[in-house]
């Protein structure tokens, strides 16, 4: 059998799937590695990492601008956006209400969506605000208690409480 | 406790287990939730204090679910810092932990029952990854466990989230529903006829994600493959099921007619690939883990296209994961370094495989 491509004998024979159909190709040697050799383009179509993604996002902010928006930083959890960009992984849940501006272009490149759709919970929504005023008051508490401070760490306890109470009533 | 890792050592764990619909292609269907605890730091910035109290919490609610008999009792909590270096790997190479949560360091944890349906990490990436596994492909039924699984949780803790980016993860990849819904596929007659590479192009232009055998940046091993949803976020946790599901049937078909070929049009070739790797798993004295997968897989094509009749897929399939490292040295008894693990392995194999697979794996 000749190559489909060219007058060598072929060797290699491929079945083809276009569309979900099969097709047979019968190919030489050097038609068969052309033929299966991923297209340039396509080839380096690996999925960007964090960092080149978070490049992206960025792009259209000025050095100085990049610069300052490097050096903002959690009140919560003490993450800066250097940091973030460097290790990929945020430090704690108001991070996506503080970096906001930052983080949409973000979500867009990988989510192609910014609006969550699907599940949620049923027993304990509630919003960003109380949920970072929980991560704060049990930081307290727990610097109260570690300073023996009993008096403060039990408002701080009671507060705790009537912010969970609230969510399961 | 109800589970003892010697003992589970010498089953062969769900995703392996050979039963389920599709069981020559479809080895297994997962579904993995990603979820935080709303007063606490992510990992990267908790403190060994704060991960402590994490996994105190989620330990004390399970166990109360437990006693509730709301959760499985048989749900063992093993505290994964205190395991040995062997039970670790030997988790990991059971899919039941990630290699990222056996080499972390600090507070850490893993509820698993003794199917090893489920299993639930605690310190991870995030404070929880909720995983349910089946069987061949079942992913609706293996969502619908993951969801009961989480709602249970979601009772008794209260989960970082947002109304507009629903739950809050430590990596903005998974924001959204936290949801990753993978089957893990079998698919040695594209690898053989060169189609692979193209099937994966096109996962991806759908953003599908591709892994091989041992989760992120592992090489794809006896041509295994993890198929995955990309994107996490603006879809709703069904649709992202459905958006798997939807593309096994066409996986399902190319792998079939990739096989239907190779027996029309190259049956002596195919035959003789089948009976090489047979012969050298029975015969071999010495031999490395990736050598056994990459002639496993080559049997496990040729069980499945009635090549070789004398053995069986559910003793391929425990043979997959028996001969990995950490297995072996556990179903040895001992700590073995890797050449003499190849010798154990190969005399593992010819035990096994002696008789035509009517040895002991085949019990
Ligand atoms: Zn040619
Ligand atoms: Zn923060």
């Amino acid at each position: 059998m000749k190559c489909q491509r060219c007058e060598k004998p072929a060797t290699f024979h491929i079945t083809d799937l276009v569309d979900g159909e099969p097709k047979e190709l019968h190919l030489c040697e050097q038609c068969a590695h052309t033929f299966l050799s991923p297209e340039e383009e396509e080839s380096n179509e690996v999925i960007p990492a964090m960092a080149g993604l978070i490049a992206q996002a960025a792009v259209g902010e000025t050095a100085e601008d990049l610069a300052r928006l490097d050096e903002r930083v959690c009140p919560f959890c003490g993450i800066s956006f250097l940091e973030f960009r460097k290790q990929g992984r945020l430090g704690c849940p108001h991070d996506y209400a503080h970096f906001t501006r930052e983080l949409e272009p973000l979500l867009v490149n990988i989510h192609g969506e910014t609006h969550h759709v699907g599940k949620s919970p049923r027993h304990s929504v509630q919003d960003a605000e109380q949920q970072t005023q929980l991560i704060r008051l049990r930081r307290e508490m727990k610097q109260a208690v570690a300073e023996e401070n009993y008096e403060r760490a039990s408002e701080l306890r009671d507060e705790i409480k009537s912010i969970e109470g609230a969510r399961a009533s | 406790m109800g589970l003892d890792l010697n003992e589970l050592a010498q089953s062969c764990g769900e995703w392996l287990r050979g039963t389920g619909p599709e069981p020559d292609i479809v080895v297994s269907s997962r579904v993995r939730l990603a979820r935080n605890l709303a007063e606490f730091p992510f990992i990267a910035k908790a403190t060994e204090v704060d991960r402590a109290e994490i996994e105190r919490i989620l330990r004390e609610r399970i166990e109360a679910l437990q006693a509730e008999d709301r959760l499985p009792r048989n749900l063992t909590f093993l505290d994964v810092g205190e395991l040995a270096e062997l039970d670790r790997r030997f988790l990991v190479e059971r899919q039941l932990i990630s290699r990222e949560l056996a080499d972390s360091e600090g507070a850490r944890a893993v509820a698993v029952d003794p199917q090893e349906q489920f299993s639930v990490m605690v310190n991870e990436e995030d404070h929880l990854r909720i995983q349910v596994m089946r069987s061949g492909l079942d992913l609706q039924a293996t969502w619908e466990a993951a969801n009961r699984l989480d709602d249970l949780i979601e009772e008794q803790v209260t989960y970082a989230y947002s109304d507009k980016l629903g739950y809050l993860t430590a990596c903005p990849t998974n924001v959204g529903t936290g949801a990753r819904v993978s089957v893990m596929v079998h698919l040695p007659a594209l690898v053989i006829t060169r189609q692979i590479d193209k099937v994966f192009r096109s996962l991806q232009k759908i953003s599908l994600a591709v892994r091989g055998l041992y989760g992120e940046g592992s090489q794809a091993m006896g041509d295994f493959y993890q198929i995955s949803n990309q994107v996490t976020l603006g879809l709703s946790e069904e649709e992202l099921t459905k958006k798997v599901a939807d593309v096994v049937p066409v996986l399902l078909d190319y792998e079939r007619q990739a096989r239907d070929f190779l027996i029309r049009e190259s049956q002596e070739t195919l035959h003789d690939r089948v009976s090489r790797a047979y012969g050298i798993l029975r015969t071999a004295q010495t031999i490395t883990s990736e050598e056994t997968l990459h002639l496993l897989s080559s049997v496990r094509l040729g069980i499945n296209l009635g090549l070789i009749k004398d053995v069986e897929t559910p003793t391929i399939n425990k043979l997959f994961i028996h001969t990995q490292p950490a297995h072996l040295q556990k179903l040895a008894g001992m700590e073995l370094d890797s050449s003499d693990r190849a010798i154990e392995r190969a005399s593992y194999l010819r035990k096994h495989l002696a008789n035509g697979g009517e040895g002991p794996a085949a019990n």
